[in-house]
């Protein structure tokens, strides 16, 4: 890496970063993108290039130093370009959430007050147009596809290809004052700015310095050996820090390639085809590829599904092993080569993952079981503890020294203190400015000192230094005899189960815990067709008694699992019932990166708890539903209540039938 | 070509053009039946135009006599200003019709992009021995085709199932696939009978903005016949009403709204 002081200047912006990628890797490719069924190149010199004519397109715009530069869309190179080219100008990117509704929108517009809004397609244009009316300081839209958009009125509307053309026929007049500007971006300017999707109230603007984000990123590669010849696949959605640390971050501080899906939908397939070396997936990813698994060989033929089994079982015993190095004896290496011959390797080629040399998940706990079985695969799949306010890194678990009950060590530059309410508190580099226009909550998350408060409980392992996050400080509580409440470690034993999508666990201050389920549609469905269970709506199968049972199952299983731990016995779920609908970040129910929001459910399903605690065997409720494209809906269903058998304490009452 | 009317601009900034086809008194029997009875109407260049009419009312003799398939025994067909002789199905494809069917005629055992790839077949000239040995123009000329599909596949969103045989697809996909092997064909007049049949909301509405984004990106002529009724009043430029084999209504949808031959026959009565 450049030390140099001759050579400082080359990271102290991501436009400098670029520039030097282009004198060391110029040939090599920053960019791909399938498109039109091929998968289009584009090197670092080519990407320079096509960033400086966006940028100076952008100044004949009139982007002026400081602004807000709004990117919305899927990931696509260029949009990515669209964010360098923003900072090239002085300009401070913002991209959203492309998922999210125009009143949402029209919030985090409005608040970082941008002048210039970045869209993919149509569908953005549109949502920003909606909310131009009310929110003013938008005065031009550029777009990338351009498909739908002759119609539109384009006095203030521009093909992103027309601004880089003007970029380049305007090259003289601009090219100064562009240079003049990149020369002038500090260390300590805005590189980004990221909206938290924030469990509770309103999204919060964090401001990320050029130095958060690339002593982040430079301390984060170090520690897991990246390299230019690494690839990702950027699928996740651009708002969230993690996209822009990989793709932007650790993509320019290392020169490795970035690759585009051609759609959301073939994502799976462009996976395979890449086969990324360095991965990230929330636990939620790697739970749908296994559930999808597992429908699948439930459907081949006996002799596959003993072998695969065979195979599998064998692979949990000796894979892990293997992976961190242990001593495995040499008849047991001979079979697990067999095994990847047969069955492991085709199986982690076709997940898209035989060349992962770092595999991450992180943003919620993942169930054990899952974590072991990809380990088992030979694949390295780690899990790291962070935040956007920290750049993404707070911990993350070193090579050989994985588990999937800790979040592992302090990353490289964080300093970890937890607090006396058990709160994790940390202090780095790459931690954030501050929150865009809200000192208040600044101050009541960042101390003085720099110490951030992150919001979780946890504890460090004594012998390994290992983080273990127990729940969020806030969720975890106590329960009315008090007894200790912890819903998200109930929860993410309920998740393990492929049937079972979504779990929320209520008893905050009550006598007992009850749960409301979300079956996954994939798994159930799959089981209801093996089983002929007709049904019509994802409502009727899941009010179906047998889906019901078979739940319930699960639920006792967790909760024998629940009681083997003396402190969080009480947590054992007594009764619950399934939604009529799956929690959806449309309706608030969830973040936009799926994570389920509490406060909202217990408000809105409020009629549902009630009658989880008094005893009703069936409920009727109505709920209000929001269609993708705005409008409002509303869907009615008679809910079951059951009853579920715990362990120790009093008898269960006789299952509502 | 008489008739031709000066080309204006719809209230959404496209432009339909002059009178692309026409049937005059167009006549249709199957031995004692008369399936249409003295048609006369014109479709524009550009425009969406629409044929309904209840069930049996020979919407889709329509299509076939336009799309060639059935002879009329009475009548006249002018296409791009020349009177149509008796023709063969595939001729018409090279002048440059193609369509969708009502009951979707795709190949279920092949996968998306072959079926697509066959809407390209007017475009493909090498003789039989370059294209057994796939050599030089053959060669050439499916690069340049399978391009176009591409163009095709990544328009009408259906990546995803580029590989997978069509008959594993549900059925609203299968109909998007349909709508892509015709629109490889580069008509200049696409005939859909009944695109949304059988589909629900969703897909109806997916299917709508395609039709439209088709209609304004490709500029392409678009005849077809619906019976969600909704779905013709948002779509169509203009509407022919069709009831027992006669045509009892032309016009604009709010003109065919207002019509009280239509609103009796089909609409049902208007409830004031």
């Amino acid at each position: 890496m450049p030390k140099q002081s001759s050579q400082k200047a080359d990271y102290l912006s991501v436009p400098a970063l670029l520039a030097r990628n282009v004198r060391e890797f110029g040939a090599r490719p920053a960019y791909r993108e399938k498109e039109f069924g091929i998968w289009q190149c584009w090197t670092w010199a080519e990407t320079a290039e096509e960033v400086r004519a966006l940028a100076l397109g952008l100044l004949a715009l009139g982007v002026e130093k400081g602004d807000h530069v709004a990117v919305i869309g899927r990931n696509r190179p260029a949009l990515y370009w669209s964010m360098v080219a923003a900072q090239m100008c002085g300009a401070i990117p913002v991209p959203l959430y492309q998922d999210a509704v125009a009143e949402e929108m029209a919030y985090v517009l409005e608040h970082c007050g941008a002048r210039f809004a970045v869209c993919g397609d149509q569908e953005q244009v549109d949502k920003v147009i909606e909310v131009q009316e009310r929110v003013s300081a938008i005065e031009h839209i550029l777009y990338l596809d351009p498909r739908g958009m002759r119609k539109y009125d384009h006095a203030r509307l521009h093909a992103m290809s027309d601004v880089s053309a003007e970029g380049r026929a305007a090259h003289e007049r601009f090219e100064k004052e562009l240079d003049a500007r990149i020369a002038a971006i500090g260390y300590d300017d805005t590189c980004v700015m990221l909206y938290t999707s924030g469990t509770t109230g309103r999204p919060k603007g964090v401001v990320l310095s050029n130095r958060n984000i690339i002593e982040s990123s430079k301390a984060s590669s170090a520690f897991d050996h990246l390299r230019s010849s690494d690839e990702v696949l950027a699928y996740l959605p651009m708002a969230w820090v993690g996209d822009f640390i990989f793709s932007i971050g650790q993509a320019y501080w290392n020169g490795f390639c970035v690759n585009c899906p051609e759609s959301p939908a073939t994502m799976y397939e462009n996976l395979h085809e890449i086969a990324p070396t360095y991965f990230f997936a929330p636990p939620r990813y790697f739970e749908e590829r296994l559930t999808l698994l597992m429908i699948r060989m439930e459907d081949a033929s006996r002799f596959k599904h003993w072998l695969f089994h065979k195979c599998l079982n064998f692979a949990k015993r000796v894979g892990p092993d293997l992976l961190d190095g242990k001593p495995v004896g040499t008849w047991d290496r001979l079979r697990y080569k067999l095994a990847e011959v047969l069955i492991i390797g085709p199986l982690r080629s076709r997940a898209g993952m035989s060349r992962v040399r770092v595999g991450y998940t992180a943003g919620e706990a993942i169930g054990p079981e899952i974590f072991e079985f990809y380990r088992s695969l030979g694949i390295n799949l780690k899990q790291l503890y962070g935040q956007t306010e920290a750049s993404v890194f707070i911990t993350q678990q070193p090579d050989n020294e994985v588990r999937a009950d800790t979040v592992g060590v302090p990353s490289p530059g964080v300093e970890i203190r937890i607090g006396d309410s058990g709160e994790v508190y940390y202090r780095s580099p790459g931690t954030f400015v501050e929150y865009y226009k809200n000192p208040d909550s600044t101050a009541s998350t960042k101390d003085a000192e720099g110490w951030v408060a992150t919001g979780d409980a946890g504890f460090i392992e004594e012998g390994t230094g290992h983080l273990r996050i127990i729940d969020r400080a806030k969720d975890v509580g106590k329960m009315a005899d008090g007894r200790l409440f912890a819903p998200k470690y109930v929860e993410n034993k309920l998740k393990f189960y492929p049937n079972i999508l979504e779990a929320v666990v209520f008893g905050a201050g009550r006598d007992r815990c009850c749960a409301f389920i979300n079956i996954d549609l994939s798994a159930v469905g799959s089981w209801a067709e093996r089983n002929n269970i007709a049904y019509a709506s994802y409502q009727e199968l899941a009010q179906h008694p047998k889906v019901y049972e078979m739940v319930q199952e699960h639920v006792e299983e967790v909760n024998r699992s629940v009681a083997e731990d003396e402190m969080l016995s009480g947590c054992q779920v007594h009764r619950f019932l399934i939604l009529h609908k799956e929690l959806d970040a449309d309706d608030g129910e969830m973040t936009r990166t799926r994570k389920v929001r509490r406060a909202v459910i217990a408000e809105k399903f409020a009629d549902l708890v009630t009658a989880l605690y008094d005893g009703s065997d069936e409920i009727y409720t109505e709920t209000e539903v929001t269609y993708e494209d705005g409008r409002k809906g509303s869907i009615k269903a008679t809910l079951q209540i059951r009853d579920v058998a715990v362990v120790g304490g009093e008898e269960p009452k006789m299952a509502a039938e | 070509m008489k008739d031709t009317v000066e080309s204006y601009t719809t209230p959404d900034g496209r432009t339909i053009g002059g009178v692309l086809m026409e049937m005059k008194n167009i006549t249709l029997r199957f031995g004692g039946v008369v399936a249409i009875k003295d048609i006369s109407f014109d479709i524009r260049e550009g425009e969406i135009r629409a044929i309904i009419g209840p069930n049996g009312a020979g919407k889709s003799s329509m299509l076939n006599v336009i799309s060639g398939f059935y002879k009329p025994q009475e009548g006249e067909v002018w296409f791009r200003g020349e009177r149509r002789g008796p023709v063969k199905p595939y001729q018409v494809a090279r002048e440059g019709i193609a369509r969708t069917f009502q009951n979707i005629a795709l190949f279920e055992g092949m996968t998306v992009l072959d079926n697509v790839m066959t809407g390209r077949i007017t475009h493909m000239k090498a003789g039989l021995p370059a294209q057994a040995l796939w050599w030089g123009k053959a060669q050439n000329e499916e690069v340049a085709n399978r391009a176009h599909v591409e163009r095709v596949i990544d328009f009408l969103e259906i990546q995803a199932i580029r590989k997978t045989p069509v008959g594993r697809l549900p059925y609203g996909l299968k109909k998007r696939v349909e709508l892509a092997r015709a629109l490889a064909a580069e008509p200049k007049l696409l005939l859909l009978d009944e695109p949304m049949a059988g589909m629900n909301v969703e897909e109806k509405e997916d299917m709508s903005r395609f039709i439209l984004d088709v209609n304004d990106e490709f500029g392409t002529t678009i005849a077809l016949i619906e019976h969600d009724m909704g779905v013709v009043m948002d779509l169509s430029d203009r509407v022919v009403v069709m009831d027992y084999g006669k045509k009892i209504g032309d016009g604009t949808p709010d003109e065919v709204r207002g019509n009280q031959d239509v609103i009796d026959a089909y609409l049902g009565v208007a409830h004031d």
